[in-house]
């Protein structure tokens, strides 16, 4: 892995990768959700949108016809904590894709027209992830407002159709003045490409781009629920009910705190083998679905604390969720006190490094795990080093994770139907 | 403070010419062909195995489903636990889906577990046991899925658009009705294992951090005893589409209308398919195509329009999705219909078709480019009768694509009298606008 800084403060990082001729280049901006300010949600994912309607050298849409036209697919999306930007392109074109990326962090171009057509394109890409299909938002806008209490983590990251009717030139201009700045972004390349090439076009590209201050990142603390919160929503295009708990858990900064929990949750929820799928679909049948994981998007290491540790179950109408949740209380309890052997912990292991190499063998998951890695801890080897921390958790932090993980909770019911 | 200069946008170095991965390849005695491909990397190795499994009537569909979903609930060696716990320990894991057309089974392993995940592949093929309490579990939950997929408003259109396209064909009902799922036994899924689950006509693809000569011998040691004698049972051709009105499904109260054209295409050997391929993406195939800049980028009707081309065995197809705001569900219609007769009657530019043809041929060698991508490549292009030389095959067929070639191929197959037409919405508001587009029924 090569390393660089601009002196504009932007941070890049390259590897080489020679097995296919193509190149990944992916930005990411230390900006998501949790930054929107009030008034102003959905607002991060709507400047993604115009951040490809030009640019002081591309038109409108120009951005995906100079990528698509030169054999290339590009996209971007926008999280809790960061906002990304990326091509995968034959490795000739490599030079382009820098100019494309650097072109918009130098000046995006902002027109009321183009803002008034992407907020109707936002709002299409809500209904037909949310409002028009059953289970919308379940749970990742459904539970933050019952797990946390602050606007910052618990907010519509998709936004209020009534908020992004009000955003207007001006918020998007501060919005790029402040969080786009070349020092609160990380360039990450991968692929068929020379590294020292890459540095030097980086540099060429992006290395006149002005300075500008990067913002104190916001503090997002809050503490956690006193006690059980819980919901109900309901869902009238659902045809049966599901329910969804989360607990906080370690902040993902302290890896060797927080990494039992990403095990726990296989341990859990990986397969037939797992403890809650053995027992809910397999022996109870009281489940027709189950899913574990970390992070409100299921991201365990790219948020930020706080961050969750989270179990959805969709489940038969006849069967309650105080049964849901009594029986995935009763088999942490029982992780909690009776542990698990070594075998069960190396075989849950042994498929998250697997899948893990599986998620970085293609060099675009590569980039934007590397990416996402010196944004947030400053150390694009982590991506390396993975496999090697998932193997150094042991049963014992696997077991004191299972025991923390009590009362103090947001449960979300969903039930079909409308309200009564 | 001055303007910025204007900066030439770089103009990309030639593409740097993909050497075709060489494929291993053997026929075993009974009948089962093995690709194997070595491609370094990460320590994996992706497998991918397509088993013919064709047939016809409600029946077959359901038990099909749930054969599917059950192949992996135990052996009569390993219960269900015991087989996923061993998967996990290879690092490794397999799935089974059935569609109209095959068994699929794929999976992965960490390259230094092929033997084993080989092993546990061939004792499900050989000894899947179907015991009756995972069949009866598996059931039960299977008509629960079906009944949150069917409320899905894209699994509604798809299965109205199949419907309207196919009929009585097995492609026209994809999906088991709930009571059809119901009345399954486990005797008849082992019945039909026994049957249809056979090597000849199968293809096993494995690609990853692998010697192919190694692989084979794993393969062929792991597979003797798979020796079913059952013969493949492909598809039947399609009929003949019958254009006419368009059909609404209501769904009242939606917000969005699900509106779908579809039509015949031709094969991937057919003279005509790589100025269709071409025609479609200037149309709506990619985001920098006419149909993306009319209704999103000009309008603002929807978030993601698309047209594709799909190649199941019984017959290509051409399928146009997007979803749009209720209240723009017509002009959303009219500006589609307008984008269909543009392209069919009258030339695309030569810019336009090259840029379509830099995309496609761009893109068909990142579609290879990672382990699980060249599996999932490899063992499509197989099942289809092609190799991988196809990858480059095509980009040539695509470079002697003309104007007016591009032309020919649209007023054939994007013509708007030439495809049907299905929308999912609320009737109530969308009928009466709707009707003054298009010739309409209600579904």
């Amino acid at each position: 892995m090569t390393r660089a800084t601009l002196d504009n403060g932007l941070r890049v990082v390259v590897s080489e990768d020679r097995s296919s001729p193509v190149v990944a280049v992916a930005v990411y901006y230390d900006v998501g959700f949790r930054s929107e300010p009030e008034g102003r949600t959905g607002f991060a994912h709507l400047f993604e949108h115009l951040m490809f309607q030009g640019s002081a050298n591309l038109g409108k849409t120009e951005h995906f016809t100079q990528v698509q036209g030169n054999g290339g697919t590009l996209n971007g999306s926008t999280h809790l904590d960061y906002t990304n930007y990326y091509e995968l392109m034959p490795s000739g074109a490599l030079e382009l894709a820098l100019f494309l990326e650097a072109d918009r962090m130098r000046s995006v171009a902002l027109t009321q027209e183009n803002l008034d057509n992407q907020v109707a394109v936002v709002q299409n890409e809500i209904r037909v992830n949310v409002m028009n299909r059953p289970y919308g938002g379940f749970p990742w806008i459904l539970l933050p407002p019952v797990l946390y209490a602050t606007f910052t983590n618990s907010h519509n990251g998709y936004g209020d159709f009534v908020d992004l009717e009000s955003a207007t030139l001006q918020d998007a201009q501060g919005f790029f003045d402040r969080y786009y700045a070349p020092g609160n972004a990380v360039l990450s390349v991968v692929g068929d490409v020379d590294p020292e090439e890459v540095l030097r076009l980086a540099a060429q590209h992006f290395g006149d781009i002005p300075a500008r201050d990067v913002p104190a990142r916001g503090d997002f603390a809050e503490p956690p629920p006193a006690g059980e919160v819980r919901h109900v929503h309901h869902d009238p295009l659902a045809p049966a009910p599901a329910v969804a708990v989360a607990w906080r858990v370690p902040d993902p900064a302290d890896l060797e705190a927080y990494l039992p929990y990403v095990v726990l949750a296989e341990v859990l929820t990986d397969g037939d083998a797992s403890r809650l799928q053995d027992r809910m679909l397999m022996k109870d049948r009281t489940a027709t679905s189950i899913g574990g994981y970390l992070g409100i998007m299921g991201d365990p290491l790219d948020a930020r604390d706080p961050t969750p540790f989270l179990i959805e179950v969709h489940h038969p109408a006849e069967v309650s969720a105080d049964v849901v949740l009594a029986t995935v209380d009763e088999e942490l309890a029982r992780l909690a006190a009776d542990g698990l052997d070594d075998a069960e912990l190396a075989r849950t292991v042994a498929r998250m490094r697997a899948r893990y190499l599986r998620e970085v063998d293609p060099v675009l998951g590569r980039a934007q795990a590397m990416a996402v890695c010196e944004q947030q801890r400053g150390r694009a080897e982590l991506v390396n080093e993975v496999p090697g921390l998932l193997d150094a958790v042991t049963r014992e932090q696997v077991q004191a994770a299972a025991a923390t993980l009590r009362g103090d909770r947001a449960v979300l019911e969903l039930r079909p139907g409308g309200a009564a | 403070m001055t303007a910025p200069a204007t900066r030439a946008i770089p103009a990309p170095g030639a593409p740097r010419p993909q050497k075709l991965p060489t494929v291993a390849e053997r026929v075993l005695d009974n009948g089962l062909r093995v690709l194997a491909v070595r491609r370094p990397g990460v320590p994996l190795v992706e497998l991918r195995l397509r088993i013919p499994f064709a047939g016809k009537g409600a029946a077959h569909t359901a038990r099909g489903q749930l054969l599917g979903d059950t192949l992996l609930s135990g052996t009569d060696r390993r219960s269900a636990e015991r087989l996923a716990a061993d998967l996990q320990g290879l690092g490794g894991s397999l799935s089974a889906s059935v569609d109209a057309d095959r068994l699929s089974i794929g999976g992965s392993a960490l390259s230094a577990s092929l033997g084993g995940l080989l092993d546990l592949l061939a004792e499900v093929l050989t000894s899947a046991a179907y015991p009756k309490d995972e069949v009866a579990g598996e059931r039960d939950r299977l008509v629960q899925e079906l009944a949150i997929y069917r409320s899905q408003p894209g699994v509604i259109a798809r299965e109205a658009l199949l419907s309207r396209l196919y009929g009585d064909h097995p492609y026209g009902r994809e999906l088991p009705t709930a009571d059809d799922v119901a009345a399954v036994k486990a005797g008849q899924l082992r019945s039909l294992h026994g049957k249809r689950v056979a090597p000849a006509g199968s293809v096993l693809v494995l690609v990853g951090d692998l010697s192919p000569a190694r692989a084979l011998g794993l393969v062929e040691g792991a597979m003797a005893g798979w020796t079913a004698a059952g013969s493949a049972v492909l598809t039947p051709p399609v009929p003949a589409v019958v254009p006419g009105p368009a059909v609404l499904v209501d769904r009242p109260g939606a917000v969005q209308t699900s509106i779908r054209l579809a039509g015949p295409a031709p094969v991937r050997t057919h003279p005509d398919h790589a100025a269709l391929t071409l025609a479609n993406l200037v149309l709506g195939g990619y985001f920098s195509s006419r149909w993306v800049a009319n209704i999103r980028e000009d309008k603002g009707y929807t978030y993601s329009p698309h047209s594709g081309v799909e190649h199941p065995p019984g017959g290509s197809r051409l399928t146009l999705a997007t979803d749009v705001a209720t209240d723009v569900t017509a002009p959303a219609l009219v500006e589609t219909l307008y984008e269909l007769g543009r392209i069919a009657t009258l030339p695309v530019t030569q810019a336009e078709l090259d840029q379509a043809r830099r995309y496609a041929t761009g893109t068909l060698a990142l579609s290879t480019a990672s382990q699980a991508g060249l599996a999932s490549t490899l063992s499509a292009l197989t099942a289809a009768g092609l190799g991988l030389d196809w990858l480059r095959e095509h980009p040539r067929a695509m470079a002697g694509v003309t104007v007016d070639a591009a032309l020919e191929a649209a007023a054939t197959y994007l013509a708007p009298e030439r495809l049907v037409t299905v929308l999912v919405g609320d009737a109530a508001v969308v009928a009466d606008p709707v009707a003054r587009v298009l010739p309409l029924e209600r579904g």
